[in-house]
């Protein structure tokens, strides 16, 4: 789960990391005046929220000097859609917008606490050019990104703290609280049980004190049972749809193809995305119904396909493993019922029983397509699409 | 021979007592495996589907001489489960449970250091070593004995790598799941290298996703260490990044883990990529010169 930029920098006031004065979060420009008091004297700086990085390009962050300024500012950014190369071709609404008491920089630094999967131990990654993207800077400037591996149990050690800090050229002035600005960094990655803690840019200011003017936290979806606070926040990447499947535990994610695809397992279901679009087809969704393939889950997972107006045809690729073919020929078919099925349908039943469950299928008088391998079956599904 | 599990292993089922434990084990039972002793706290003492019960691992493995466990318990306990087997000595640890925080797995990797102990997944099928021995949730009857090693990051997936290998009349020495999480136990690396070493094991075919780089560090090790043939299949070709496709570990992050890098890397150092999910079968039989055609 992605937090916000305020959500994030609320967090790193609490662990005592130094950010901006703020005047929190507005939803409405009628709320701005009260929001610049709280910040202070400006300048300002006005921050779409939205979980997109590159959003200052496209508009999103904007530095205004007076309140008239600003209300201009506040007025054009509430509403606006904001499309970068993280939003992957859709665009974001700006719902809310972060005013924060403008600093003056002096230098950018770039810091994050990652997760390295090859040592399964967190990473802190540092880079003396911050501000920029750091998978650009990864391509370029190899050499210009620092890594230092933590115990997880043990965090941050000083001297590790010190040795980037050197490295990073941090004034020996602000030596120590760069220390202690690390180390509560990775305490919140494992506090957190996050995937991601970044702080880009920490700046140093005209002043020279360390700030960190944005933020990033990504949480484990795995690790919410334990923190019930975040567990209860409704995901702001999700669409209605993706949340809707998540209630009846179905893991949905919506693309922008028209073949809608159902499939029991989430490699499989990679799989048979890959397979669609090999066979000159584009894949409308990821759809995983879970190893039990019930008819209740058949159900839900219809019902969501279809609410995705884009949806020309569905692919049901099921291997039935230790849930019987039958039982989910069956399933199908009551769901089919149930749904009223308003597209052409491509069923291909894999596995325990399966000549039994194609024949049920078969018996039903209803109107699909039986396939008798997945490249069949998505050769059929492209095919009844294009019709 | 075979690897990680055969007709000998002795295997203790963490969780049995629960709906998914007493499913699965009953499954394995079925099969023919040699469950020999239950684990849930608690319940020590009694029986569950002929099984003794016992409220710790060591208990279980004082008994019974249990050398392999099977974890059906919830993410909240389950690397709990998994520490509790290791420090136990059991050899080889299979834990099913999906959805352990990352940094639970942090720590259990930490435990495993320096241990004689294998840990296969966790958020995995288990492994099945055909006409010998299932510990998992996959479906017995689509493996047979044979010289195929599949290893996977995928349960369904591999069902269907597998089917494809059976319907062409080709067998499996050992089918492994090594799990779809950021931080596993075993890597494709751990395994290959214990199909090397496997006498049975003519070929291997392993089945990866976008995420993470455990495909590139095959890639490293067939290039250096492997002699018998690898086929890769990965999926995840049009998956958009920087979104969990179902896997915790299957996300393409900050332009790493991508399905073209993989590929890349495995093509590289002359591993045969298949790019039809389909024709992982054909493919291995056409390269081993094998009985081909669909039964």
């Amino acid at each position: 789960m992605k937090l916000l930029e305020y959500e994030a920098k609320r967090i790193f006031e609490t662990a005592g990391i130094p950010v901006p004065r703020t005047g929190g979060v507005i939803t409405k420009a009628a709320q701005l005046p009260a929001a610049l008091r709280r910040a202070g004297k400006g300048p300002w700086v006005l921050k779409a929220q939205v979980l997109a990085g590159g959003r200052g390009k496209a508009g999103g962050v904007k530095l205004v000097k007076t309140p008239a300024e600003a209300r201009e500012a506040a007025k054009a950014m509430l509403g606006m859609k904001i499309a970068t190369h993280q939003t992957h071709g859709s665009a974001l609404s700006v719902r809310e917008v972060l005013v924060d008491q403008a600093s003056k920089i002096a230098r950018e630094i770039y810091l994050s606490v990652v997760l390295d999967r090859r040592e399964a131990c967190p990473v802190v990654i540092a880079s003396a050019e911050g501000g920029m993207q750091i998978e650009e800077l990864a391509k370029s400037r190899p050499e210009a990104i620092l890594r230092e591996r933590v115990d997880s149990v043990r965090g941050m050690e000083p001297f590790q703290a010190r040795r980037l800090a050197f490295r990073l050229g941090v004034p020996v002035s602000e030596l120590g609280s760069f220390v202690r600005l690390v180390s509560a960094l990775v305490r919140l990655f494992v506090d957190l049980d996050a995937s991601l803690v970044e702080v880009n840019p920490l700046i140093l200011t005209a002043e020279g004190r360390l700030l960190a003017i944005d933020g990033k936290i990504v949480v484990d979806d795995n690790a919410l049972f334990r923190h019930k606070e975040l567990s209860a926040r409704k995901d702001p990447e999700a669409t209605a749809l993706e949340r809707e499947a998540k209630k009846v535990g179905i893991n949905y994610i919506g693309l922008d193809g028209n073949i809608g695809c159902m499939v029991n397992g989430a490699g499989l279901a990679m799989g048979t995305m890959d397979t669609v679009a090999l066979a000159g087809g584009t894949p409308a969704n990821f759809l995983d119904v879970g190893g039990g393939a019930t008819a209740e889950q058949v159900a839900a997972a219809f019902r969501i396909i279809l609410k995705d107006p884009k949806v020309r045809t569905i692919l049901i690729n099921i291997f039935g493993g230790i849930m019987r073919c039958d039982v989910i020929a069956q399933g199908v078919l009551e769901a089919v019922k149930k749904v009223k099925l308003s597209v052409p349908l491509v069923v291909r039943l894999e596995g325990t029983n399966v000549a039994e469950g194609r024949e049920l299928l078969r018996r039903s008088g209803l109107r699909m397509e039986q396939a008798e391998s997945l490249w069949d079956a998505a050769q059929k599904a492209v095919s009844a699409a294009a019709r | 021979m075979s690897i990680l599990l055969n007709k000998e292993s002795r295997i203790v089922v963490h969780g049995i007592t629960g709906s998914t434990g007493t499913f699965h084990a009953k499954q394995c039972l079925e099969y023919g495996s040699k469950i020999v002793a239950g684990m849930t706290p608690g319940k020590g003492g009694t029986e569950h589907l002929g099984v003794p019960v016992f409220n710790t691992v060591l208990e279980a493995v004082r008994a019974t001489r249990a050398d392999a466990s099977l974890i059906f318990v919830p993410p909240p306990a389950a690397a709990d489960s998994i520490l509790e087997a290791v420090d136990a000595g059991i050899a080889t640890v299979i834990c099913i449970t999906e959805g352990i925080p990352v940094l639970d797995m942090v720590r259990v990797k930490k435990a495993l250091a320096g241990r004689p102990t294998k840990l296969i997944g966790p958020n995995c099928p288990g492994v099945i070593t055909p006409g010998q021995c299932k510990a998992g949730i996959m479906p017995g009857y689509i493996h047979k004995p044979g010289p195929v090693g599949v290893v996977s990051r995928s349960g369904t997936l591999t069902y269907e790598a597998v089917w494809q290998l059976t319907q062409r009349g080709l067998g499996q020495s050992t089918v492994v799941g090594i799990g779809g999480d950021p931080v596993a136990g075993s890597s494709f690396v751990d395994i290959l290298r214990l199909y090397e070493a496997d006498d049975e094991t003519k070929a291997v075919v392993l089945i990866g996703e976008i995420g993470g780089s455990a495909e590139e560090e095959a890639a490293e090790f067939y290039k250096k260490e492997m002699s018998k043939p690898v086929f890769a299949f990965v999926a995840g070709r049009t998956a958009p990044p920087g979104r969990r496709m179902g896997h915790a570990g299957a996300i393409i992050e900050g332009g790493s883990g991508t399905h073209a890098s993989k590929v890349e890397a495995l093509k590289r150092v002359g591993i045969h990529v298949v790019d039809n999910l389909s024709g992982i079968g054909e493919a291995v039989c056409r390269t081993m010169g094998l009985a081909g055609s669909i039964r």
